[in-house]
């Protein structure tokens, strides 16, 4: 007995032995690419079985406190870093823009099947609690030839942090100074009305539940569950319905304005063709890694992520990001253990 | 021949075995740890929640603004939010569960009686999110549809029951928490109340007394700490419950008189909001609310403990 649980524990011990040789690369951050992520790293495996990539979706929150406090070798986040955050780090996190998002306005109207239109302004409104019924004039102004209701709008938000819901308040923030000074954007904000939902299921859940109400979910949930979800008035004045095309769009629209350092909001973006509620999602690497080999496997992780990885994202339905994007980044590249050999 | 009977004088006093002694202090260790982690669970809170602390003071219990963009953070919605709806919780629980235990325990005969224990304990041993998705997709439709339009429509007058029915509100939320505190009502009060002794049972009835009388006056009254125990343990629960709570209870951090309305308790939005809480004084005052949550379970289960005293000097005192 004795002998036979030896030699199980030997055995054992042999089996992590490929593990123990393979490069460990910790990550953490943001739920909402982690499929995208999960699948990239998998693909990555295939072709280098050495590397070992180990993803934690904990929230863009958490993976920023876990680069802070060095748990982790890169981290993932929906939001780009304040500069109070980057002041944190030891060594300056350069943002990637990995893939492309959206935030949609999906709603449950009984008797309503078309794609409602909504402008800038109605949105914000609606989330102020400035209109409050469906047949409201601004809605019907825009939305011709469908019957709204008199009902009262039941607003539904998100209740927990979320990358999501600063794409929507940084939107709303741009496009209305009512909801920049009273309400502002962030992961968290103190929402004027309406109820909260944790997670885009939450928020879904709660909209498909309740008559008459609207809310906003991440537009990869909204197609994967056959949600109905309305059109937005882009900047240049057209009413887009969000899809992997038009939000890709938007940041070739803003590729040319963007800033050194990745760190940009896309929404509103010009661009006929443009979704005004886009959002980039960024990795975020620190410039100086004192392990070369690690250094190494991350950069050709990443120029792999940016070119070949791409191909993943539409069937996952996340937007691929626009070729101009993607050579600016692979520049950036070169940043990381620049002062090193 | 009678051996003479020796006394020893070592005999008077037990000699101590090394296996006592090792066995005294390693259960003194355990029973000293379960102090020693809720002391430094305390003192954790209390270290970490030191930024809000000192930013909003004794304040921070009757502020209503939660506002992380403009860092203003007060207690008062979700203080409310938790006690209303374990308030509510109980007020469904306990007769249900009172009842239901006097029913297993004086009226079921025996058999009916183990087997309807078995299936409730069980109920008691289901996770809290099962009750939650329960709550979300079966409770809410029922309510918005159903009660309370019903609700409105009857007791409308009061302030209680009025404004927009959303079915996701403080109402829903302490009913699926009574649904989840009935089971340990039961249980428990079922057990005291078996452990009445039949003498007095069968007193009663001698004097005349009917079997409701009995039940009513005697045997309940005889159980009373372990009804009164059951009930603390079920408000307990009532008051840290979290991911049920958070998903049949709205997530509106407001003060609504009316039941019907949205709201949120403490357990839910530090549940929600952590994870993604950037900054320090954001996450400061999130901890800061559970350092009030646990201040709030340590009075009630303080005043249980008064109470408990009080009705047993009075039971002492008659006898």
């Amino acid at each position: 007995m004795k002998m036979m649980s030896i030699a199980l524990m030997g055995l054992l011990v042999l089996a992590t032995a490929p593990f123990a040789a393979a490069q460990q690369i910790q990550a953490a951050g943001a739920t909402f690419p982690a499929v995208i992520y999960q699948k990239w790293f998998e693909e990555y495996r295939k072709l280098h079985p050495d590397v070992l990539v180990n993803y934690q979706s904990i929230g863009s929150g958490g993976g920023i406190a876990q680069l802070t406090s060095g748990t982790v070798d890169f981290g993932a986040s929906d939001m780009p870093m304040t500069d109070a955050q980057i002041a944190k780090l030891k060594s300056h996190p350069l943002h990637f823009p990995t893939v492309m998002g959206a935030v949609v306005p999906t709603y449950n109207i009984p008797g309503v099947s078309q794609d409602l239109k909504f402008t800038p302004q109605t949105l914000a409104a609606i989330f102020l609690g400035s209109i409050k019924k469906w047949n409201d004039s601004q809605l019907a102004k825009d939305n011709p030839g469908v019957k709204l209701p008199g009902a009262e709008i039941v607003v539904v938000h998100r209740s927990d942090g979320s990358g999501t819901s600063f794409c929507w308040t940084d939107y709303l923030s741009k496009v209305s100074p009512e909801w920049k000074s009273k309400v502002g954007a962030s992961t968290s904000v103190n929402w004027p009305v309406g109820l909260g939902g944790k997670g885009n299921e939450g928020v879904a859940g709660l909209v498909k539940q309740q008559p008459n109400s609207m809310g906003y979910v991440e537009l990869a949930y909204a197609v994967q569950n056959k949600l109905a979800y309305g059109d937005v008035k882009n900047a240049a004045g057209n009413f887009v319905k969000a899809d992997l095309a038009s939000v890709t769009e938007a940041a070739a629209g803003a590729a040319k304005e963007m800033p050194a350092d990745f760190r940009v909001s896309i929404t509103n973006a010009p661009g006929k063709k443009s979704y005004p509620i886009s959002t980039f999602t960024w990795l975020l690497i620190p410039s100086e890694i004192p392990d070369a080999k690690k250094a190494a496997t991350i950069k050709a992780l990443l120029a792999w992520m940016l070119a070949d990885g791409q191909k993943f994202a539409a069937g996952l339905w996340y937007a691929p990001l626009p070729k101009e994007v993607v050579a600016k980044e692979i520049k950036q590249i070169a940043q990381i253990n620049a002062g090193k050999k | 021949m009678a051996t003479p009977l020796v006394i020893d004088a070592s005999l008077a006093k037990p000699p101590r075995q090394t296996g006592d002694t090792v066995a005294r202090l390693l259960t003194m260790a355990f029973a000293a740890s379960i102090l020693l982690v809720t002391f430094l669970l305390v003192f954790q809170l209390w270290n970490t929640s030191a930024l809000a602390r000192h930013k909003f003071g004794l304040a921070f219990l009757w502020t209503s603004e939660w506002n992380p963009v403009t860092e203003e953070f007060g207690a008062l919605p979700f203080i409310y939010g938790t006690v209303v709806t374990s308030a509510v919780a109980l007020l469904i629980s306990v007769p249900v569960g009172l009842g239901s235990a006097i029913f297993l325990s004086e009226m079921a005969p025996a058999k009916l009686s183990n087997a309807l224990t078995f299936l409730i304990e069980l109920l008691a041993a289901i996770p809290s999110v099962i009750y939650g998705l329960l709550g979300m997709f079966t409770v809410v439709p029922l309510m918005r549809s159903y009660v309370e339009p019903f609700l409105k429509k009857t007791l409308g007058f009061l302030p209680l029951f009025q404004g927009t029915i959303f079915g996701v509100d403080f109402l829903t939320a302490g009913l699926v928490l009574s649904i989840m505190t009935v089971p340990f009502i039961i249980s428990v009060s079922r057990e005291s109340l078996l452990a009445v002794p039949r003498e007095q049972r069968e007193a009663a009835l001698a004097l005349g007394a009917t079997r409701w009388e009995t039940t009513w006056q005697i045997v309940v009254p005889y159980a009373k700490l372990g009804i009164l125990g059951s009930v603390f343990l079920a408000l307990a629960r009532a008051l840290g419950e979290t991911m049920a709570v958070t998903m049949v209870i709205g997530n509106d951090p407001k003060i609504h008189a009316s039941l019907l309305a949205p709201g949120y308790s403490i357990a839910s939005v530090i549940a929600n909001e952590f994870s993604e809480a950037t900054g320090d004084l954001y996450q400061s005052a999130l901890i800061e609310l559970g350092l009030v949550l646990f201040f709030l379970t340590i009075v009630i289960n303080a005043l249980a403990r008064v109470m408990i005293i009080a009705t047993t000097r009075k039971g002492s005192k008659r006898a």
